[in-house]
């Protein structure tokens, strides 16, 4: 036997060859072709990103520094120097007061919608859904309305308006994390004859907390980027820095825009300083929440 | 395995459980009685159980008895009911909305349809193991196995580390975990799993242990290991198995119970009961028969 006719075979060239198994050729170009349209794609958006980033880095490095990050801005919005220690703040107080008042509202629909279902569940994912895609600004003239309009502008009110921005998105994550919880290990506990409600709180809650704990960074992380609801609840106050919930309050968000919506250099210097920090912040607690998710094994959204 | 000598009903007792003191470390010597209150292995009595799913009749007129300290196999091909039954031996059947039961089933003497009875009082005493490992993945090994005495509400710390080790050492499981009792209780291969989730039901001390082929998911070894562990728990538990394999069922049962269906869509229905020696020598029913010499299923 000679090895001769093989070795003819693996020299043809690739239309030699691809003409014996139909329509290769073509599929093979078609295959690179996309490839090659996906991939710029993909480059062009990271691109994008890539951009924004570095050109708020640009223009906040400018400015940013320790005093930035310690001082208030100066009474005479013209003058350069000062910073957005208020705002800092007054976005931390702001942000925990939403945290505490839509996580455990959240959490709790969150497991009737899981473990309880029915009619009203079905109708509360609806509501739910639909109150994801409410404009902040709604939000914001809402709160005012209701509460506002009572009690003051304060820290408090806009902790409520950011509450509400961050309920939907708290509960819609807390769903999603409890139904990964396999049904065999309901089924243990229930076995063991432990009540439901213990069940939840004991086993089902526990193995669901990772991935519940990256869904509230995330909303959070959402939550402190928002300037609309703010403006007409915690009004803002750009003088000093105010730790009374109760009293009107600035927040980073809010100062940024107070500070670049004047004509003065000065001042939207420290807007883009103070831009600067809010991605780093919102960017810090997002690479957290996915480390912790990681680290858990629990993938979100798989 | 110690022996336990089977001392006062629970019910009478108050409810206070101490463990045994830790055998010595090789030998378990079989005939250490246990100091303190244990609940006693019960006998199970099924009379005219029938089973529906809304308005589909699952299961109809199942009687069996089951002797304490024996093991029981029921076996049948898949979707005849098996499994129904295991469950509404713990009513676990009513996790699913819409299933319901007539009949009764007795343990000793008390009917556990009874209304005054909840469902979290029976699971108690009748504990369950499944056919996938289940082991919670929030708890250590040592949370695990005493997860359910933890839920139900002892505290004692010193009291349910006694107890998880008499739990673990009844499984033959307490050499390979004891350096790791504060691992989480997934780090496990499927057959450890398995034996922890058996450790997790007797902690519980049931009446009746009810395990629906705990084998299935498991390699051959681990399947061994899990046969002669049932051989030394029956003389401590009594054990009702549903297994589809009828070898599994030959060498490790008392009796065994085969269900069958007719036809889709009727009733499963228990065709015969007796001796496991009896029923794979010389069946009385020729459903039986053909089964077992594999005409079908």
């Amino acid at each position: 036997m000679s090895l001769a006719p093989l070795d003819r075979q693996l020299k043809e060239p690739l239309s030699g060859v691809t003409g014996r198994f139909p329509g290769s050729r073509r599929r093979h170009v078609t295959d690179v072709v996309v490839h090659g349209v996906l991939l710029l794609v993909m480059i062009a958006t990271i691109g994008l990103l890539v951009w924004v980033l570095a050109y708020v880095a640009g223009q906040g490095l400018k400015y940013l520094g320790p005093q930035f990050l310690t001082q208030t801005p100066p009474g005479n919005p013209s003058h350069a120097g000062g910073g957005f220690l208020n705002g800092i703040i007054g976005s931390v107080i702001v942000t925990g007061i939403a945290t505490l008042l839509s996580v455990p509202f959240g959490i709790a629909a969150a497991i009737y919608l899981v473990e309880y279902g029915g009619r009203l569940a079905r109708v509360t994912r609806f509501l739910t859904d639909i109150l994801v895609g409410v404009p902040t600004i709604v939000t914001g003239a809402l709160v005012y309305a209701a509460w506002v309009v009572f009690f003051g502008f304060s820290g408090i009110a806009g902790g409520i308006a950011l509450g509400l921005v961050m309920l939907p998105l708290v509960i819609r994550s807390a769903e999603e994390m409890l139904r990964l919880v396999s049904g065999d290990l309901r089924e243990a506990s229930l076995a063991l004859g432990v009540t439901k409600a213990r069940t939840i709180m004991s086993v089902v809650l526990p193995t669901a907390s990772s991935g519940i704990i990256t869904g509230v960074m995330l909303a959070v992380a959402r939550a402190m980027g928002e300037t609309a609801p703010l403006l007409l609840t915690a009004l803002g106050n750009d003088l000093f820095v105010e730790f009374n919930p109760t009293k009107r309050m600035s927040t980073l968000s809010l100062q940024i825009f107070g500070n670049a919506i004047t004509g003065f250099k000065a001042a939207q210097a420290r807007a883009w300083a103070g831009a600067l920090t809010l991605v780093v912040m919102v960017l810090l607690f997002t690479v957290a929440a996915r480390l912790i998710a990681r680290r858990s094994g629990v993938s979100r959204g798989r | 395995m110690q022996d336990i000598s089977l001392i006062t009903d629970d019910a009478a007792a108050g409810g206070t459980r101490t463990a045994a003191p830790p055998p010595p470390a090789e030998t378990v010597p079989p005939s250490d009685s246990v100091r303190g209150l244990r609940r006693s292995a019960k006998r199970l009595e099924v009379r005219n159980l029938n089973l529906y799913y809304g308005a589909f009749h699952a299961v109809a007129d199942v009687n069996l008895a089951v002797s304490p300290r024996s093991v029981t196999a029921l076996i049948g091909p898949s979707g005849c009911g098996k499994s129904t039954v295991l469950r509404a031996l713990n009513r676990m059947h009513e996790t699913i909305p819409g299933a319901r039961v007539t009949g009764s089933v007795l343990l000793d003497d008390d009917d556990i349809y009874a209304r005054q009875i909840g469902a979290v009082g029976v699971r108690r005493v009748v504990g369950m193991v499944f056919q996938r490992p289940n082991p919670f993945p929030a708890m250590s090994i040592r949370g695990n196995v005493v997860a359910g005495l933890k839920l139900e509400g002892i505290r004692d710390k010193k009291r349910l580390d006694e107890l998880a080790e008499w739990s673990l050492r009844g499984v033959n499981l307490w050499d390979e975990v004891k350096d790791r009792l504060d691992r989480p209780g997934g780090s496990l291969s499927g057959g450890q799993q398995q034996r922890l989730c058996i450790a997790r039901a007797i902690a519980m001390s049931p009446n009746v242990l009810l395990m629906d082929e705990p084998c299935s998911a498991l390699d051959p070894i681990s399947t061994l290991a899990i046969e002669e562990l049932i051989a030394e728990l029956k003389h401590d538990y009594t054990i009702v198995m549903v297994t589809h394999n009828m070898q599994q069922a030959a060498r490790v049962s008392d009796q065994t119970a085969f269900f069958n269906l007719e036809a889709a869509g009727k009733p499963g229905r228990l065709i015969e009961i007796n001796d496991t020696e009896k029923i794979f020598s010389t069946p009385e029913q020729k459903a039986t028969e053909d089964y077992i010499s594999g005409r079908f299923g």
